[in-house]
């Protein structure tokens, strides 16, 4: 029995069993049968990875026929990233999902859908026909859309959930076309049948293809400004939902990006001008607007958008690499995009889960209510400012080791090629250094805010720190972010594998080993600093020992009246930035006006909005909403009417075929004349 | 190995120099050249005042901070000398360790609770990621024009030859010299004599340290400044000097810069707050007038 079976039988098995067992023990069915789906697909992954691709064929029955099932470096890269944060999420989720242990129905679908969704994304990485590939993907769109609406009780949520459920089926139709377009010209559905097309047609067809592609899989990726549906769906999901949607599953526009990269034959370096420049532009896009953000959690999603840009710019650079016939920059592109995607995964999925603890406890995601929280959850906060500094791409850890794997790409970049590819490395280091230092500028505000300083608003008593069992997780992921961090050689040897597919057999592997000498050095600094920073700690230690060390109330400037409401808000943090970029930003604000002697307490509030939201969704919908609104008369309401409408198209349906045949026959007369 | 030494060495000196300076300056005589010296010696000995409301992340901060400098300066060359860890793309390491401290210190300033370190924090967070842009361009210009991607080997190939690349040179000092600056909260900046908290960057940051920790930071900004020295220092040492050329020459810069340093402290006046940031970009346009020039040098543009 092929392992392919093994995990269709545990899937479904599992999803059965969950209808049948007590709402406190579906959590645990669930986590047995991701951790059986993780071992199984593993198994086939491992030694993909290492170098003895799988390949098989699956009978789909009269519909499919077969379905080549295929399994290289890339998939199994992309297998191995999705395991982990799929798996640290039900862990992490077995022990969130109690605060719901009432909802018995809504229990057990959550779950179903997790397992399916899991199941969904395994299928995805290693399908490779196109027509058994959208229904998987199909799967995968309406499992997570059960996922974020868990709390479909609350109207905002079951609002996100539908915004992501058309967005997520534009991305499917775009998919479609892009298919349907090569199946018209081939006749054909296995992937390969891409690479034979497009061959053989000129270098601008095959551009417009991959724009078909690229739009799909930017919607699902989160590309600026296909990535409204982001913001909304992120923060109303369930915490380990969001971990992993934001860990994983928008990793799978990514996987379909590069896919098509490595299918795709054109002009490269067209195609890698066309995704650095937008990357760049979701890069900084996305960091500016989660600057302003006041929900922890939607500050997260746009710096997943931010983070999507960083890869962005990896695959471009790559792209624009195997333009050139520079493997050595192409290595560096894919590799370092690879290795992205794989950090993002972890600190994202790592933040997501510390979001979800403090909701549970303070029950706010409002960062200016929130303060002081180190005193009370200090595990937490060195697992949230860790996460912080590895998203900073902060040495010594793992987020550092991929923006340098981009980074060295892109200075070799410059050195290399023409001019005109000269400015694009350019504009590209000034985006990902400006991205740095704003991401920078955004955790130290949600960092410092949240945990740091005193309580700004009045928090539950009894916050305490989470259990030990949903620490867990987080203490797996920030081993990860660490090992990467201090080893970052192994893993760059690891991506070699998936990146070499893109560079081809010709650059051997003597690219890798450069980087890899070249990162050994940047573990020795990551270690050294660790060392250093501990080595001044102890040198302090022994020097302060003999000295008094007292403790009094922080210095007001003379001010003796402390007070929580005297700290700086995270509002005020970022204000000097806000005034800067006003340009971009929509800021909502709702004020009352001061008046009289004696004035009433009045009420402010400010709304970030998204100003790219607003123009390129909210007015045209309001446009098509005006345009369709004068077809409103026909939805009268009335039976009668709607089976009429009925009767009429039957009757064209079948007189279609009688109306085009004397169509035809008048333009034959015609020509007969 | 060498560099590490001297670049501790040049930062006893340096501010001890600026204070000199600007005390000649401005006719006063001033405190002699050892005296912040002996002022952080003394505060190494001292106890601390910990505020109740901040928490470890106040009390490790300094000491990250302290050693991510060091951790710089270790890879900082010498002319022919390599620095102690040298390795393809190591100014961005540079770049991100130097960010890793003061992400530490913005943290900090927050633990406090203090509405006035949160000030600072919240300026300091934002001219330091304005002043980013122009050190990676700058160092991009310098890896175009050489061919390499490492401090070490950008250093030991570059040699000045025509007109065009001197002032390339003059630029790239100027734009260190003001990075260094604006890094180190001094003069159109922040100023570091100021009495109103209001109108302080770094200092206010720092408002509740003390004891061992604020000698740390005090001794930081030395070392900070030192390295500066060292970095612009490297771009007048070839490698074919012997060590008696180049340790004269790397003094000699650090010497002047200290000087240069005193003298816009003397004659300048610190900026309107809301106008440091259009100046700290400024930087940015500069550095990417270097990377024109460096094209217009290797003929890329006519």
């Amino acid at each position: 029995m092929s392992i392919i079976i093994c995990i269709i039988i545990v899937t479904i098995l599992s999803t059965l069993l969950l209808t049948l067992v007590k709402e406190s023990k579906k959590a645990y069915v669930a986590l047995f049968a991701v951790i059986i789906n993780v071992i199984l697909s593993s198994f086939i992954a491992i030694p993909a990875l290492i170098g003895s691709s799988f390949e098989q064929s699956f009978y789909g029955g009269t519909v499919f026929v077969n379905i080549p099932l295929r399994v290289d470096p890339l998939s199994a890269w992309f297998i191995l990233l999705m395991d982990i944060t799929v798996l640290t999420g039900i862990l992490y989720g077995s022990q969130y999902m109690k605060a719901y242990k009432n909802q018995s129905s809504n229990l057990t679908m959550h779950f179903a859908s997790y397992i399916l969704n899991h199941f969904a994304m395994i299928s995805i990485y290693i399908v490779q026909n196109s027509f058994a590939l959208l229904c998987v993907w199909e799967l995968m769109a309406i499992t997570s859309f059960l996922l974020i609406i868990f709390e479909h009780h609350k109207i905002d949520t079951l609002k996100a959930g539908i915004n992501y459920l058309i967005q997520s089926h534009i991305s499917i139709m775009f998919m479609t076309m892009g298919f349907i377009w090569v199946n018209s010209f081939t006749g054909s559905f296995d992937f390969n049948a891409i690479t034979t097309y497009t061959s053989t047609v000129s270098p601008a067809v095959s551009f417009l293809l991959f724009l078909c592609f690229f739009v799909a899989f930017a919607i699902k990726a989160g590309f600026v400004p296909f990535h409204t549906w982001l913001p909304y769906a992120h923060p109303t999901a369930p915490a380990h939902v969001s971990g992993v949607m934001s860990g994983v599953i928008i990793k799978l526009g990514i996987y379909g990006i590069l896919r098509i990269l490595l299918l795709i034959k054109g002009d490269y370096m067209a195609m890698g001008y066309f995704i650095l420049v937008i990357s760049v532009i979701t890069g900084i896009y996305g960091v500016i607007l989660a600057i302003v953000q006041h929900n922890i959690k939607k500050l997260l999603a746009y710096h997943s958008i931010e983070n999507i840009g960083i890869i962005g710019i990896g695959i471009g650079l790559g792209c624009i690499g195997l333009g050139l016939n520079n493997f050595y920059l192409s290595f560096a592109g894919f590799g370092g995009a690879m290795l992205h995607t794989l950090n993002h995964s972890l600190f994202k999925s790592l933040l997501f889960y510390c979001a979800g603890t403090i909701y549970q406890a303070t029950h706010t995601l409002n960062i200016e209510r929130l303060g002081g929280l180190i005193k009370k959850m200090p595990q937490t906060t060195i697992l949230f400012l860790i996460a912080a500094l590895a998203i900073c791409g902060l040495p010594p850890f793992n987020g550092f080791i991929s923006e340098f794997l981009i980074y060295s790409g892109l200075f070799k970049g410059v050195l290399s090629g023409q001019i005109s590819s000269t400015i694009f490395f350019i504009t590209a280091i000034l985006g990902l250094v400006i991205i740095g230092g704003l991401a920078m500028l955004c955790f130290t505000k949600a960092f410092g805010i949240i945990f740091l300083g005193n309580e700004r608003h009045h928090l539950p008593e009894n916050i305490k720190e989470a259990k030990p069992l949903m620490l867990f997780p987080k203490y797996i992921i920030v081993l990860f972010i660490l090992l990467i961090g201090v080893l970052p050689q192994f893993v760059v040897f690891l991506v070699s594998k998936p990146a070499l597919l893109f560079t081809g057999k010709n650059s051997i592997l003597t690219q890798p080993i450069e980087y890899i000498q070249t990162f050994q050095f940047v573990g020795i600094g990551a270690i050294t600093l660790i060392l250093l920073s501990l080595m001044i700690l102890w040198i302090k230690k022994l020097v302060t020992k003999p000295a008094i060390v007292s403790v009094s109330p922080t210095w007001g400037c003379g001010y003796k009246t402390e007070s929580p409401k005297l700290q700086y808000t995270a509002n005020s943090f970022v204000r000097p930035f806000r005034k800067l970029i006003s340009p971009i930003l929509q800021m909502n604000k709702k004020e009352n006006k001061i008046e009289g002697v004696f004035p009433k307490q009045i009420h402010s509030e400010t709304h970030p909005y998204d100003k790219l939201e607003a123009v390129l969704i909210d007015t045209p919908l309001m446009y098509l909403k005006g345009f369709l609104g004068k077809f409103k008369f026909l939805q009268n309401g009335k039976a009668q009417f709607y089976i009429l409408y009925g009767m009429i198209f039957i009757f064209l349906i079948i007189t279609l075929p009688v109306l085009v045949g004397a169509i035809f026959y008048v333009i034959e007369l015609i020509k007969q004349i | 190995m060498l560099s590490l030494l001297l670049i501790i060495i040049a930062s006893l000196f340096f501010t001890g120099i600026i204070i000199r300076t600007k005390s000649i300056l401005s006719g006063r005589k001033g405190p002699g050249i050892f005296q912040p010296l002996k002022d952080i010696w003394r505060l190494f000995k001292k106890g601390a005042v910990y505020s109740n409301t901040s928490s470890f992340v106040f009390q490790i901060a300094p000491s990250i901070y302290f050693a991510s400098i060091l951790m710089a300066i270790l890879m900082i060359p010498l002319g022919g000398h390599q620095g102690i860890i040298s390795f393809k793309g190591d100014f961005i390491f540079f770049a991100y360790v130097l960010a890793l401290g003061k992400f530490f210190m913005i943290v900090s300033a927050l633990d406090t609770g203090s509405s006035f370190s949160g000030m600072g924090a919240s300026r300091e967070a934002l001219y330091s990621l304005l002043a980013e842009p122009a050190f990676f361009i700058l160092m991009s210009s310098f890896a175009l024009l050489t061919g390499y991607t490492s401090f070490h080997e950008i250093f030991s190939t570059l040699h000045f030859g025509t007109y065009i690349s001197y002032a390339i040179g003059a630029l790239a000092a100027f734009v260190l010299v003001i990075i260094a600056l604006i890094e180190n909260s001094r003069m159109p900046i922040d100023d570091p004599k100021t009495h109103l908290e209001l109108t302080m960057v770094h200092e206010v940051m720092i408002l509740d340290n003390s004891g061992f920790d604020l000698g740390l930071i005090l001794y930081g900004t030395n070392l900070k400044f030192a390295m500066y020295g060292g970095l612009i220092a490297n771009f007048f040492l070839t490698p074919s000097y012997e060590w008696y050329f180049s340790i004269p020459i790397f003094i000699g810069v650090q010497l002047l810069f200290a000087v240069i340093v005193g003298i816009l402290e003397s004659f300048m006046a610190r900026f309107r707050m809301n106008h440091n940031p259009q100046y700290i970009f400024m930087l940015t346009s500069i550095s990417l007038l270097i990377f024109l020039g460096v094209l217009l040098v290797l003929g890329k543009i006519a």
